[in-house]
């Protein structure tokens, strides 16, 4: 776990602007704040979870540019720039995404601590292939861990969503 | 995490300029490039620099371009670029494949193809703050009285690390350059010469000077008649190192050998190049029997410490199964 940034007049800060949820955003930060503590902390979304801490688990997958990323392995000022979705941008104006409901209706989650993780790799996933096959869809989904529920509900959530998308 | 200074480097002299006068001021600096082995190492206390050159601003170092002769990949390039780039996947299959068996989509949407070549050892007691191994300036490495069931049987001593390169056995199989741009300008070697075995130094893993970094890999079109085999044996299927891996690329005509290479991944401290099989195979008709004479000749001479005898097996099969599959 890595310990709370005490903030030093005398450290570097970096001015960084990015689009966060389709919304510009500008914030100062200083060269070693985690892309995870200034989503978490700085900027109040929570919804990304600190769990393995070391870009194993998945927990904390943010899309940069569209793409999962782990945030907690990535640095604050690296998305100057760029485009990044956390998972309370993934709901359009309080509509859920179709992966969302998905993820209700076929019991994708349990506990739902890898959810947040889970909807946005798969995001990516079918915005690159909206038609992946089960074997497709796995290897993408290789960095994002599950404890509760063996995976086969996720797997089932995703296929009914890329269906029901591709109608 | 430890604070450092960030410089934004907008050519690759500017990085080389400025990692040479931090090493003459005897300050600790280092380039980073996607980020996700530079930020576990700081987690980790392996590497704490004052100053951090960041890479990732010098414009267009991440092309992969294909030529006559092959393909240029600049240091930037990424390993998920690799691994979809639709011209690789046709041409250089076995490169594909081992940069889309990297780690995770996470980290493979990170780092970079030049990062991936000069990753520090994934050791355990390397990793871990707790001990300071021989790697890290201690006396011992801890292998050797401790758990080294992942670690080298071959080429090791007196460091028992594995290299963790997925990437690396491929591209030496493949006959890749690497070029490297330092103080006294660039310069382009033969990719199987960037690897260090622990007997010539143990505290470093490849041939990089203080003020050198890594530009461009370039793979040349493998000729034709050529086929090859990529596979990496892990515990588990999703973000884990290589338990063993095999490369290889065969040229043959009527399934007779005309020229083989045979690289393992996880079983040394460097890419290991199987050079005994390879003169073995030369003009041999590939049947089961030679590709099984191949896979124990390249295990020759292993050395495994007490929890890793099991790796000789696995690497003689996984070679045996790789030739046969490479005609």
């Amino acid at each position: 776990m890595s310990k709370p940034m005490t903030r030093h007049a005398d450290v570097q800060t970096i001015p960084v602007s990015f689009t966060l949820n389709g919304r510009l955003q500008e914030i100062d930060v200083e060269p070693n704040e985690l892309l995870l503590d200034m989503v978490r902390d700085r900027l109040g979304l929570t919804g990304a979870k600190r769990s393995c801490d070391v870009q194993v688990c998945g927990a904390c997958t943010l899309l940069v540019d569209g793409r999962p990323v782990s945030a907690c392995t990535t640095l604050a000022f690296e998305v100057r720039g760029r485009s990044v979705m956390t998972i309370e941008g993934l709901a359009d104006d309080g509509k859920l995404h179709p992966l969302q409901e998905a993820f209700i209706e076929h019991g994708g989650f349990q506990c739902g601590f890898c959810t947040p993780g889970m909807l946005l790799a798969s995001k990516a996933l079918l915005d690159e292939n909206p038609n992946p096959t089960e074997a497709e869809l796995k290897h993408f989904m290789h960095g994002n861990i599950c404890r509760c529920t063996g995976y086969k509900k996720i797997v089932e959530s995703i296929m009914a969503a890329a269906k029901k998308m591709r109608a | 995490m430890k604070s450092f200074e960030n410089i934004d480097a907008k050519s690759v002299k500017e990085a080389v300029g400025l990692l040479s006068k931090f090493h003459q001021q005897k300050k600790l600096a280092a380039v980073v490039g996607g980020g996700s082995e530079f930020l576990q190492l700081m987690k980790d206390h392996v590497v704490e620099p004052d100053y951090v050159i960041n890479l990732k601003t010098i414009p267009g170092l991440d092309y992969i371009r294909e030529e006559r002769g092959g393909f240029r990949i600049g240091a930037l390039a990424k390993l998920a670029d690799i691994e979809e780039h639709a011209a690789i996947r046709d041409k250089l299959l076995i490169l594909a494949a081992a940069a889309g068996d990297a780690a995770s989509p996470q980290i493979r949407n990170a780092g970079t193809i030049a990062g991936n070549l000069c990753q520090r050892p994934f050791c355990w007691y390397f990793r871990s703050s707790n001990f300071t191994c021989l790697r890290k300036g201690g006396q011992s490495c801890f292998t050797v009285t401790g758990d080294g069931r992942f670690h080298a049987i071959l080429g090791a001593g007196p460091s028992y690390i594995v290299h963790p390169s997925d990437t690396a056995p491929a591209l030496v199989a493949l006959g890749a350059q690497i070029k490297i741009a330092g103080p006294a300008g660039e310069k382009n070697i033969p990719l199987e010469k960037f690897f260090l075995l622990p007997s010539v130094d143990y505290r470093r893993e490849n041939i990089l000077n203080p003020g050198e970094i890594v530009t461009e890999i370039f793979v040349p079109m493998p000729k034709a008649g050529s086929k090859g085999f990529h596979h990496k044996l892990r515990e588990r299927q999703a973000w884990d190192h290589a338990i063993v891996a095999v490369d290889t690329i065969v040229e043959s005509s009527g399934g007779v050998v005309r020229n083989a290479h045979v690289v393992m991944g996880g079983v040394a401290p460097i890419p290991w190049r199987a050079t005994k099989a390879e003169e073995f195979l030369r003009g041999k008709k590939l049947d089961e029997a030679s590709a099984k004479q191949a896979g124990e000749l390249a295990l020759e001479g292993a050395k495994p410490l007490k929890d890793n005898v099991y790796k000789i097996k696995l690497a003689q099969e996984l070679i045996q199964r790789g030739l046969l599959a490479s005609v």
